[in-house]
């Protein structure tokens, strides 16, 4: 059984690249081949010219691809601040005997990214809560924070996986402020979204994933009127 | 007065020491219980560094320092060996391949000539004193004190949390996992070779599953949110049974009801996360 057939799309650096379909298109799978989660029967991941096809997670991230999760995966015991300071782990280079020694490199650098890390929750307005259990979020902080969090890693590609799912409007509106603000700083994103809305009003590029398939890639104009998308969704005209 | 506390330390000096290496291996499963993993070889590792330590200063009349490094290194090498295949995968692997590492281990020291076979080594000279216990428990505690608001403290904590999570955040999991559980083996090891010289007869029917199970309950019953949590748990389970002693046959009895209260009342053991933390940021 094929998940996914003969999938094939870029993503242009410093875009907005939305990545829609059905239920069950398999667009959560096509993150997890990029982030090493899942190794592809056939194919390639390219990123910025590198091959990093079947790495594992790991090894995509220190390529500079960060991600969120569709079924929220926020460190629920930690703080929001430790949140983010775990993304951020790979920014961090000192020793275990710097640490031991406590030299000053390594309060230099907790210090630093400490700092760093509560600008990043102002970007999506949590920075306010830094010390809060992550656990003790609502559901669309936590969706924040994932997105905080991955931004962290500092990536070259950012990947949000249905951001806006389950969120108020008033939320999905800041988020979509969020996001375009994150890619004006210079990341580069892709997208999972059902919510329509957010998918025509902030992305450049969209491709569209129907049974495993791609059935359609191009501008949100495009998009809107190509048949084949409508029928995806809305079914048939019988 | 100085008679009375001579007398009180002759009687209860090996009491001290064994709620100090207990302390020691509650903590060594610590470390594995940290980043999400169960080990149930330590009592194995312990027997592993108490025979190595042993028989060096027996036979080869190593200094202690250097038998006790030694005791402390074959474990370590060893869950290497374990570690890096089954912790590669995720879920229970350890926890099995530590079951099975322990009576391969066991039946070892059974039928090994150099260790005793079931006479085991007697007459391990008496070399360990309070300050040797202190000092490797006191260094233990400092580096677990820096781990914890250090960037490997949170990788370990991640891992135990979410391990898919962590290794997209891009920490290396398996690397994570693996230096935990051998700093464990280590630990154990050390504790081991401390132990055997102040108890001068060692054998392989201490360092069986019924111990690794006791290790793995002091750490349960202590709370494993942090590291003070298997202290306190091993300090109760080695103290109370002496405490007790005056109950007779009951004992044991109400060693268990003790243990049941707390499995029920407190679930996360008797020190938890919050234990520490003012009623504001508990959440």
């Amino acid at each position: 059984m094929r998940v996914l057939d003969g999938v094939a799309f870029q993503v242009a650096a410093g875009t907005i690249c939305g990545l829609i379909g059905p239920n069950g298109a398999g667009k959560t799978t096509v993150f997890n081949i990029i982030s090493g989660l899942l190794p592809p029967s056939n194919g390639k991941v390219i990123c910025d010219g590198k091959d990093i096809t079947g790495r594992p997670p790991h090894a995509v991230a220190a390529q500079g691809i960060g991600r969120t999760f569709q079924n929220i995966r926020i460190f629920g015991e930690m703080s929001l601040l430790e949140n983010v300071l775990v993304g951020m782990h790979r920014l961090f280079s000192y020793s275990p005997l710097t640490l031991f020694l406590d030299l000053p490199r390594k309060r230099r650098e907790e210090k630093l990214l400490r700092e760093k890390a509560g600008e990043i929750l102002s970007l999506v307005h949590l920075e306010d809560k830094a010390a809060w259990p992550a656990r003790n979020l609502s559901y669309g902080g936590q969706r924040k924070l994932e997105l905080a969090r991955a931004l962290a890693t500092d990536p070259k590609l950012l990947l949000i996986d249905e951001p806006a799912a389950g969120m108020n409007p008033a939320e999905t509106e800041e988020l979509m402020e969020e996001i375009v603000q994150i890619n004006g700083r210079g990341y580069t994103v892709c997208v999972i979204e059902h919510d329509m809305k957010v998918i025509m009003g902030i992305c450049g590029q969209i491709a569209v994933l129907n049974f495993g398939k791609l059935i359609a890639a191009g501008s949100p104009q495009e998009i809107k009127s190509n048949p084949l998308v409508i029928e995806a969704y809305l079914g048939k005209e019988e | 007065m100085g008679e009375f506390l001579a007398a009180t330390w002759y009687t209860y000096n090996t009491l001290l020491y064994t709620v100090l290496v207990n302390g020691l291996l509650a903590l060594s499963i610590y470390l594995t219980l940290a980043c999400g993993q169960l080990s149930l070889g330590n009592a194995a590792f312990m027997g592993m560094g108490a025979y190595t330590a042993a028989i060096l200063t027996m036979k080869a009349s190593a200094p202690f320092g250097l038998a006790l490094a030694a005791g402390g290194a074959l474990p370590a090498l060893v869950a290497l060996i374990i570690g890096i295949p089954t912790l590669r995968l995720s879920g229970v692997y350890l926890a099995m391949a530590t079951l099975g590492f322990g009576e391969v281990v066991r039946v070892a020291f059974l039928n090994l000539s150099i260790t005793g076979g079931s006479l085991g080594l007697n007459g391990v000279p008496a070399k360990t004193e309070l300050w040797h216990l202190v000092l490797v428990l006191g260094v233990l505690i400092y580096s677990l004190v820096k781990l914890r608001g250090s960037r490997f403290g949170r990788a370990w904590e991640a891992i135990n949390e979410d391990e898919t999570a962590a290794a997209v955040m891009g920490i290396r999991t398996t690397f994570y996992k693996v230096w935990a559980f051998a700093a464990g083996a280590f630990i154990a090891g050390v504790a081991g070779g401390l132990n055997a010289h102040f108890t001068f007869f060692i054998s392989p029917r201490e360092y069986g599953f019924e111990f690794a199970v006791d290790i793995l309950t002091f750490a349960i019953l202590g709370g494993t949110q942090t590291f003070w949590g298997p202290l306190v748990g091993s300090t109760i389970l080695t103290v109370l049974p002496e405490l007790l002693r005056f109950m007779g046959p009951y004992r044991l009895a109400i060693n268990g009801l003790i243990l049941l209260l707390v499995v029920i009342y407190l679930p996360n053991g008797i020190v938890s996360r919050n234990t520490f933390k003012k009623k504001a940021d508990r959440g």
